[in-house]
């Protein structure tokens, strides 16, 4: 009775075990997107006066930009929320200072009304300018507020004219705000410096560029740009680097994000308990024009310096990010009296890279940084190189069979012998 | 002594039947593919179809699993993720096809790339596959692929083995002239995985996945949940291996015993 209660004691247990070994807790499943505001999108849109060109599906660009809206405000989904922005749509005028400013909201972000943002649109005629610059940081603006995703796509026919304000410039200091904004461009039959230009914009915030030719293009994508902010996304926390690990930012389990410019270092230190695993990445951006060659490393040391493991990864042409990785499990501490609270071991986290750029790219701000932390249980560590010691093969089948062999020819001569040793006696 | 030799063949014929049977279930559990890879796209639930959209970054990455065929439009010049998540011992092929933009609207040749990165965004090697393509200025298509090595159940802290966990698929062009940037491209992925069994079955396990935080698609983790790694065909092997040399020691035995009398009364 006592054997079998033990017998199935061990059949549960048996299986608990099994079932943790099939089912591993998913401790790293995140908390789930962040706490759910409604996306926000701003559509901006050039109403300069190139737009009356006749080049696309033998249809204005205005029409043509028009008819996408309609069928995008058709087409919005429910949560998300959408505004109009328009630049060049009210001064016809030749004076540049006041071209120059010519962005307004023609329909604010919030809750969408079709009808009324229909009309709102409809009223647009091919005007002025193309104050791109201002119009972004309009836009940047409309959106302002909430923790939300934000993403601006802007539609313009022709480059920026309003210098000193570079439009690329304009947009990366908007993303380095950091305030998880991204800008979709979308070129109507560009020349080389607009689509340079646009590039340029979509580069500095990790957004996408695309050369428009034809109604249906234009329409599915800014619907499909529309439909992007709307996915479930875990926006990152901000955070800031120091210069060493001593004052460096102290993180927990999450994902942050950073600036980081040409060769700085920028430390960050994490607490992991003995018996816990630390788990770190690290994707620097490469927002603007670097050189061919490039690369990052994360090091993870001890609070006096010592290197305990590190991730680096390098990387040449054109690319978004370069990204690298490290794992520190944290050895268990076996000889510590139960009732003494563990000691977490202070890790310091060191991000530095080798990007470099042409003198003409400006170095400030610094690239986009995303570091991810996670901690978990740590491993169970490899006592031998097989699993459980287990061994495989035909080499191992016959050694086991000979060893067979020789043991029961042994037994069987030791017993043969002392047979005949008994019966002499 | 003719019975017990009878008995020994008969247990050794057994015994090798056993271990026949024994690598049949071994190569039986080896070749199984994965079941999410035999999963019909009819009976797949709605939230587990594949994806017809990919991610631009590695936070917003588009998830699959094997056997499912991710497909998005795109600009060319766009960079696209997909994560996937691949088992202990399975050794997965990622391909790629993209559908180019019609020759007349092009300007040149273009160079495209599939990289794959790992839960923690360590780039992964391919170890054979065509990972960077040239299509020339009228090629309609690509095709790339990429073969990772076979993922192990742990591995060391300084080891860049491929970990069980999620796996990013990053696909973009890394050449074309300027003019073709931001024409409208189809791209679709796919990956299969083909079970290596214990050849590669390691000891040490991961207590979690290299899941990263930012992939909270239901299509995180294979079909029917993370193997934990405990199981392998070594077992097999290893039992077998305990019944052969028990019958062989049962047959030595016998050998020196003769018919059961000692041959001097």
């Amino acid at each position: 009775m006592i054997t079998r209660k033990r017998l199935a004691v061990g059949a549960c247990g048996l299986l608990a075990a099994l079932a943790v070994g099939l089912f591993p807790a998913s401790a790293t499943a995140a908390d789930g997107p962040t706490a759910k505001e409604p996306p926000k999108v701003d559509l901006v849109l050039d109403v300069s006066g190139s737009m009356r060109a006749n080049d696309i599906d033998g249809q204005s660009r205005m029409a043509a930009a028009k008819q996408a809206f309609n069928e995008v405000i058709d087409a919005v989904p429910a949560e998300v929320r959408l505004g109009i922005r328009t630049l060049g749509a009210t001064y016809p005028g030749e004076d540049r200072a006041l071209g120059c400013k010519d962005t307004k909201q023609l329909y604010p972000v919030g809750p969408l009304d079709r009808t009324e943002a229909k009309t709102a649109v409809a009223t647009l005629a091919p005007t002025g300018w193309t104050p791109i610059g201002p119009a972004l940081l309009g836009a940047a603006q409309d959106l302002e507020g909430g923790n939300a995703t934000k993403r601006i796509v802007l539609i313009t026919d022709g480059e920026d004219t309003c210098a000193p304000l570079d439009p690329c410039e304009v947009a990366r200091d908007i993303a380095a705000k950091g305030i998880h904004l991204v800008i979709d461009t979308l070129g109507l039959v560009p020349d080389a410096k607009t689509r340079a230009q646009l590039t340029c914009i979509a580069e500095a915030t990790g957004g996408t560029y695309t050369s428009v030719q034809h109604k249906a293009e234009l329409s599915s994508r800014v619907r499909q740009l529309v439909d992007r902010a709307a996915d479930p996304v875990v926006n990152p926390m901000a955070t800031e680097g120091a210069k060493q690990c001593e004052g460096a930012p102290q993180l927990k389990a999450g994902l942050y994000s950073d600036r980081e410019t040409f060769g700085e270092h920028r430390w960050y230190r994490v607490d992991v308990l003995p018996g816990q695993e630390l788990r770190a990445s690290v994707s620097i951006g490469a927002d603007r024009a670097v050189n061919n060659d490039y690369g990052v490393l994360l090091r993870a040391t001890t609070a006096h310096g010592r290197e305990i493991v590190r991730g680096s990864e390098a990387g040449d042409g054109r690319t978004d990010v370069l990204s690298t990785g490290l794992r520190y499990p944290k050895a268990e501490i076996d000889d510590v009296d139960s009732d003494d609270k563990p000691v977490p071991e202070t890790v310091c986290l060191q991000v530095s890279n080798s990007f470099s750029a042409p003198a003409s790219v400006k170095t400030t701000p610094g690239m986009p940084v995303e570091l991810t932390i996670d901690l978990v249980d740590g491993p169970d560590e490899a006592s031998d190189v097989a699993a459980f010691g287990l061994g495989r093969g035909w080499w191992l089948l016959a050694v086991l069979a000979l060893a067979g062999l020789l043991a029961g020819l042994v037994w069987g001569w030791i017993s043969r012998w002392r047979i005949s040793v008994w019966r002499t006696n | 002594m003719r019975r017990v030799g009878t008995l020994t063949a008969s247990l050794l014929a057994a015994a090798a039947a056993l271990t026949v049977a024994g690598t049949a279930v071994g190569t039986a559990v080896a070749d199984t593919p994965s079941p999410s890879a035999t999963a019909s796209p009819g009976g797949a639930k709605a939230a587990e179809s594949a994806p017809t959209e990919a991610g631009t970054s590695f936070r917003t990455a588009a998830a699959f699993r094997p056997g499912q065929k991710a497909t998005a439009g795109a600009s060319s010049g766009d960079y696209l993720y997909w994560v996937l998540p691949i088992d202990a011992q399975q050794r997965a092929t990622v391909k790629a096809a993209v559908t180019l933009p019609e020759a007349k609207a092009r300007h040149g040749a273009s160079t495209w790339q599939l990289d794959v990165y790992d839960g923690l965004r360590r780039r992964q090697a391919c170890t054979y596959g065509t990972q960077t393509a040239a299509a020339a200025k009228d090629a309609a298509t690509v095709e790339l692929s990429c073969t990772l090595r076979t993922v192990r159940a742990g591995a060391d802290q300084w080891a860049n083995d491929p970990l069980p966990g999620s796996y990013y698929v990053r696909l973009t062009v890394v050449d074309l002239p300027e003019e073709d940037l931001g024409l409208p491209v189809r791209a679709a992925v796919e990956a299969e995985v083909k079970e290596t069994g214990g050849i590669q079955a390691v000891d040490g396990t991961l207590s979690t996945p290299l899941v990263a935080g930012t992939v909270t698609a239901t299509l995180r983790e294979p079909e029917d949940g993370w193997s934990g790694g405990w199981w392998s065909d070594r077992w097999v092997w290893t039992a077998a291996g305990g019944v052969l040399a028990a019958l062989a020691g049962v047959f030595g035995y016998s050998l020196t015993r003769g018919s059961g009398r000692p041959s001097r009364a």
